[in-house]
C-alpha cells in the first residue's frame, strides 16, 4: 500500500444557486490577464445543456480522456507517443476560441468622450483578443438558464442514454427542467494532460495531489489541451503556455480554502483530504466502464483504519494530514454515505472532485402536482422511493454524468437523501418518526443517526466543518517565496519574468 | 579584407557563438520566454494548411542539407546514378516548393487574420520574412543551378567544415553566384535571430516524450524523514 494525501472538492448540486458568484472569485483572483480572459477555471452550467466550451463532453470531436483497449489496457485517446510528436506542428484536436468564445469588454470610455446629444452615450462591445467592434455571439454562460429549451439542451450528449420518449417530454414547456453543475480541475488521480504533454511540463503533486503546468517548461505544444476531456486546461495566447485551475494551492497553504469555495454562496462545496492507495491507480483505472465507481472509490482509503494510518505514515504522509482526513467532510459524502460520485468517470481519469447529485429537480415531479400521482400527500415521500424512475430529470441522464451509465450509484444516492428529507419531515413537522419512515431510512440504507449527521453536514455546517485544511509545511511550499498575487498582471501565475507576447 | 570575407568570415564567426551563448542564457535563465506561441488556438484552418508543410518540407529540407554536410560521401555515391541523382534533386525540390508553399499560406495567415494579426509582433514577421528569402532562393538555386545535392558537397561541405575546425577559407564561396550566396548569408542572418524569436522552439524539440513515464508525480520537497520508505 503507497498512502497517498489528496486535497479533494465536494460539490452538492442539490444547494447550488447558479450564482456564479464562484466563477467571478476565481476570475478575479487569478484570470483577468491578457490572454487568459476567455478561461474560466471555474465555471458553472446549467444542465441539460452544452456547457463550455460547448459540447466539451463529445469526445468523439475533442479525444479527451483515456480508452480502455480490447486487452484491457489504457491508452490515451488524443494520441500515442509517436503520433503525439508528430502533431506538434497542428494540434487536430485543439478547440477553437469560439469553441469557448471570443472574449469581450465594452469601451466605456465612450460614456465620457460622447458629445453632448439628444440620445444617451452607449458603451459598444469590443473583443478582447482584436480591440475591435464585435457582436457578442455566445459567452462561458451563454446558455445560462435556457438549458431546459430545446435549443442548447437537446444537443448535451448525457441525454443520449435517455428513451425518447423521455426526451421528448423533457422539451415539453411544462416539465422543463434544469440543475446548475460548477466545475473545476478535477486533479485527477491519472491525469490525461499530464500523459499527454511532450516535454512533461504538467506533473501532480504527490502532497496534495494538485496538478499543475510548470510553466518555465511549458513550450506550448497544447497537447494538455486537448487531452483533457474536461478541457479544464487552457492555452494562454498571450504567454504562449497552458494554464489551468492550480486549487488555490497559495491558498491552500495558508491555510483557507480555495476562491470558489470560500465564496460560494449556496455552501454547496466541501473541501477535505482523502487518503488514497497510489498503487490501486493503474488497476483501477483500467476496469471494465460498469466497475469504474466502484474501482475508484476501493482506491481511496479509510482514515480511521489503523493499517490505513499506520500505511500513510510509513508512506511519508504527515501526521497532522492523517488526522484531518479523519474529520474531512468530503470523505464522509464519498465514501462513508455513498452519496458523491465522480463526474464522467468513463475517462478514466479518476477525477477527484465529487458530486452530490441534485434531488431537488426530481421532487418537484409530484410536489408542482406535473405526475402527480393520486396519493395522499403523507405517502408522497414513499411513493417517490419507489419511483425514482419518473423524475423529471432522468435517473439515466444523471448516471451519464455521474457513473458512466450505471443507473445504481446514482439511484442509492438519491434514494437516501430522499429518505434523509422524509426521515427529517417527520421529525420536524411531526415531532416523532413512524416506523414507515424508519423503515424507508433503513431500506436506503441509512439510520436514524446517519440521517441526523448527513443532515446537518448538509444543512448547517460551519465554515470549520466545511473546510477541513490541514497545516502545510514551508518545507513542502514551493511558491512561499514569490507572492503570485502581487505579479498576476504583469507575469504569469507567480513567475516573475515577463513573457515573450 | 573584402565583401567576401565580411560575410562569409566575420559574420558566421559573429553569429554562432551569439546565437549559442544567447540561447543557452535563454533557455536555462529566461525559461519562461521559450515557447512555440501558438496562435492555433486562434485561427486553426490556415494553420493546417500552412503549419503542416511547411514544418514537415522544412525540417526534412534541413535533414538534407545537415546529411549533405555529415555525410558527404554517402551523396556523392548514390548521385553516382544519373537515376538516383535525378529522384533526390526532384524530391528536394518538391519538399522546398512544399516548405514555402505552406510558408505563403503562414505568411498571408499573420496578414490577413484579425486575431492571428493581434498577437503578431515585428519578430513574428522578421521570422517568417527571412524564412521566405530563404526558402525562394533555395528552390531557385535548386531549379537554376543543378545539381545541388552535388556541387553542395564539393563547395559547401568544405567551406562550413573549415569554419568548423576554425581554419577558415571564405574563398570557396567567392565565385558562386549572387542568388547562392544570399541563400547562404541569410541562413547566417536566421541564425542571428534564433535565440531573440520564437525560432528558439526548435531545440526544445521533446523527443524525451518518447520514453518518458506516462505519469508525473512530484515530491515538492520530500520531508527527510524516512524518504527511504518511499520509492
Ligand atoms: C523540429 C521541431 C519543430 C517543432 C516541434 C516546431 C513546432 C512549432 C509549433 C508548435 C509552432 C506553433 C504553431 C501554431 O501556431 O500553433 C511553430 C511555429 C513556427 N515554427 Fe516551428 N517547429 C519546429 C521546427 C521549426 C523549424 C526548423 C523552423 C524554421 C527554421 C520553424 C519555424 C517556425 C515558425 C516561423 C513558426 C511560426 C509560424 C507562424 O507564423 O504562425 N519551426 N513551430
Ligand atoms: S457560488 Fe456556489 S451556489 Fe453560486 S454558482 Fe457557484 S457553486 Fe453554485
Amino acid at each position: 500500500m503507497n498512502v497517498r494525501a489528496h486535497m479533494s472538492m465536494m460539490f452538492h448540486l442539490d444547494k447550488c444557486l447558479g450564482c456564479h458568484t464562484c466563477s467571478v472569485a476565481c476570475k478575479n483572483l487569478w484570470t483577468d490577464p491578457r490572454g487568459s480572459e476567455y478561461m474560466w477555471w471555474n465555471n458553472v452550467e446549467t444542465r441539460p445543456g452544452t456547457g463550455y466550451p460547448t459540447l466539451w463532453e463529445d469526445q468523439e470531436h475533442f479525444h479527451g480522456g483515456w480508452v480502455r483497449t480490447r486487452a484491457g489496457e489504457l491508452k490515451l485517446r488524443l494520441h500515442s507517443r509517436v503520433k503525439g510528436l508528430a502533431n506538434l506542428f497542428y494540434n487536430p484536436s485543439l478547440p477553437a476560441i469560439d469553441d469557448y468564445y471570443e472574449p469581450f469588454t465594452f469601451r466605456y470610455q465612450d460614456l465620457f468622450d460622447a458629445p453632448a446629444g439628444t440620445d444617451q452615450p452607449t458603451a459598444i462591445p469590443i473583443s478582447q483578443i482584436t480591440g475591435e467592434p464585435i457582436d457578442i455571439v455566445s459567452g462561458p454562460n451563454w446558455d445560462d438558464d435556457l438549458a431546459g429549451s430545446a435549443i442548447y439542451a437537446r444537443n448535451d450528449p448525457n441525454l443520449e442514454a435517455v428513451a425518447p420518449h423521455v426526451r421528448a417530454q423533457l422539451e415539453e414547456v411544462e416539465r422543463v427542467v434544469f440543475t446548475y453543475v460548477p466545475r473545476i480541475c478535477n486533479h485527477c488521480l491519472n491525469p490525461a494532460c499530464v500523459a499527454a504533454c511532450p516535454s512533461g511540463a504538467i506533473y501532480k503533486r504527490a502532497e496534495d495531489g494538485v496538478v499543475l503546468v510548470n510553466d518555465t517548461k511549458c513550450r506550448g505544444w497544447r497537447m494538455c489541451v486537448a487531452a483533457c476531456p474536461y478541457k479544464k486546461v487552457y492555452n494562454n495566447w498571450t504567454t504562449g503556455k497552458s494554464e489551468k485551475c492550480i486549487l488555490c494551492f497559495p491558498r491552500l497553504e495558508t491555510g483557507q480554502a480555495p476562491g470558489c469555495a470560500h465564496s460560494c454562496v449556496g455552501r454547496i462545496r466541501y473541501v477535505g483530504v482523502l487518503l488514497y492507495d497510489a498503487d490501486k491507480i493503474p488497476s483501477a483505472a483500467s476496469v471494465p466502464a460498469g466497475d469504474l465507481v466502484h474501482s475508484q472509490l476501493s482506491a481511496i482509503l479509510d482514515p480511521h483504519d489503523p493499517k490505513v494510518v499506520a500505511a500513510a505514515e510509513a508512506s511519508g504522509v504527515d501526521p497532522g494530514w492523517i488526522e484531518a482526513a479523519g474529520r474531512s467532510p468530503v470523505y464522509r459524502f464519498v465514501k462513508e454515505w455513498g452519496i458523491a460520485l465522480p463526474l464522467h468517470p468513463e475517462y478514466r481519469t479518476m477525477a477527484m472532485m465529487f458530486y452530490v447529485p441534485p434531488l431537488s429537480p426530481l421532487m418537484s415531479t409530484y410536489e408542482d402536482g406535473l405526475a402527480a400521482p393520486d396519493v395522499h400527500p403523507a405517502h408522497t415521500d414513499f411513493d417517490l422511493s419507489a419511483d425514482l424512475d419518473r423524475a423529471r430529470l432522468p435517473i439515466e441522464y444523471l448516471a451519464n454524468m455521474f457513473s458512466a451509465g450505471d443507473v445504481k450509484p446514482v439511484r442509492a444516492a438519491l434514494a437516501k437523501m430522499m429518505a434523509v428529507r422524509a426521515f427529517k419531515r417527520r421529525e420536524s413537522v411531526e415531532g416523532s418518526v413512524d416506523e414507515a419512515t424508519l423503515e424507508l431510512l433503513h431500506r436506503a440504507g441509512s439510520s436514524a443517526r446517519e440521517a441526523e449527521e448527513m443532515y446537518r453536514l448538509t444543512t448547517l455546517a460551519s465554515f470549520q466543518e466545511r473546510f477541513v485544511i490541514p497545516k502545510y509545511h514551508r518545507e513542502t511550499q514551493i511558491e512561499g517565496h514569490v507572492d503570485p498575487l502581487a505579479h498576476k498582471g504583469s507575469a504569469g501565475r507567480g513567475y516573475l519574468q515577463a513573457s515573450e507576447r | 579584407m573584402n565583401w567576401n570575407t565580411i560575410l562569409f568570415l566575420l559574420v558566421p564567426y559573429a553569429v554562432v557563438p551569439l546565437a549559442v551563448v544567447a540561447s543557452a542564457y535563454r533557455l536555462l535563465y529566461r525559461p519562461y520566454t521559450v515557447s512555440s506561441l501558438s496562435s492555433q488556438i486562434l485561427e486553426s484552418r490556415k494553420l493546417f494548411w500552412g503549419s503542416i508543410s511547411f514544418h514537415y518540407g522544412l525540417v526534412l529540407v534541413l535533414t538534407g542539407h545537415l546529411v549533405a554536410l555529415l555525410l558527404p560521401r554517402t551523396i556523392t555515391l548514390w548521385n553516382a546514378e544519373p537515376m538516383r541523382l535525378y529522384l533526390l534533386e526532384a524530391t528536394g525540390l518538391a519538399l522546398g516548393l512544399w516548405a514555402l508553399a505552406g510558408g505563403a499560406v503562414l505568411a498571408w495567415r499573420r496578414y490577413s487574420d484579425p486575431r492571428v494579426r493581434a498577437v503578431t509582433k515585428p519578430a513574428d514577421v522578421l521570422v517568417l520574412v527571412l524564412l521566405v528569402i530563404s526558402m525562394v532562393t533555395g528552390v531557385l538555386t535548386a531549379t537554376l543551378y543543378s545539381f545541388g545535392s552535388s556541387w553542395f558537397t564539393a563547395v559547401f561541405t568544405p567551406y562550413l567544415w573549415s569554419l568548423a575546425t576554425l581554419r577558415p577559407r571564405p574563398d570557396l564561396v567567392a565565385d558562386l553566384p549572387w542568388l547562392v550566396k544570399l541563400h547562404a548569408f541569410n541562413f547566417f542572418l536566421l541564425v542571428a535571430t534564433f535565440p531573440f524569436t520564437r525560432l528558439v522552439h526548435i531545440v526544445t524539440l521533446p523527443l524525451g516524450y518518447l520514453y518518458r513515464p506516462w505519469q508525473l508525480v512530484i515530491w515538492v520537497r520530500r520531508p527527510p524523514r524516512d524518504s527511504a520508505a518511499r520509492r
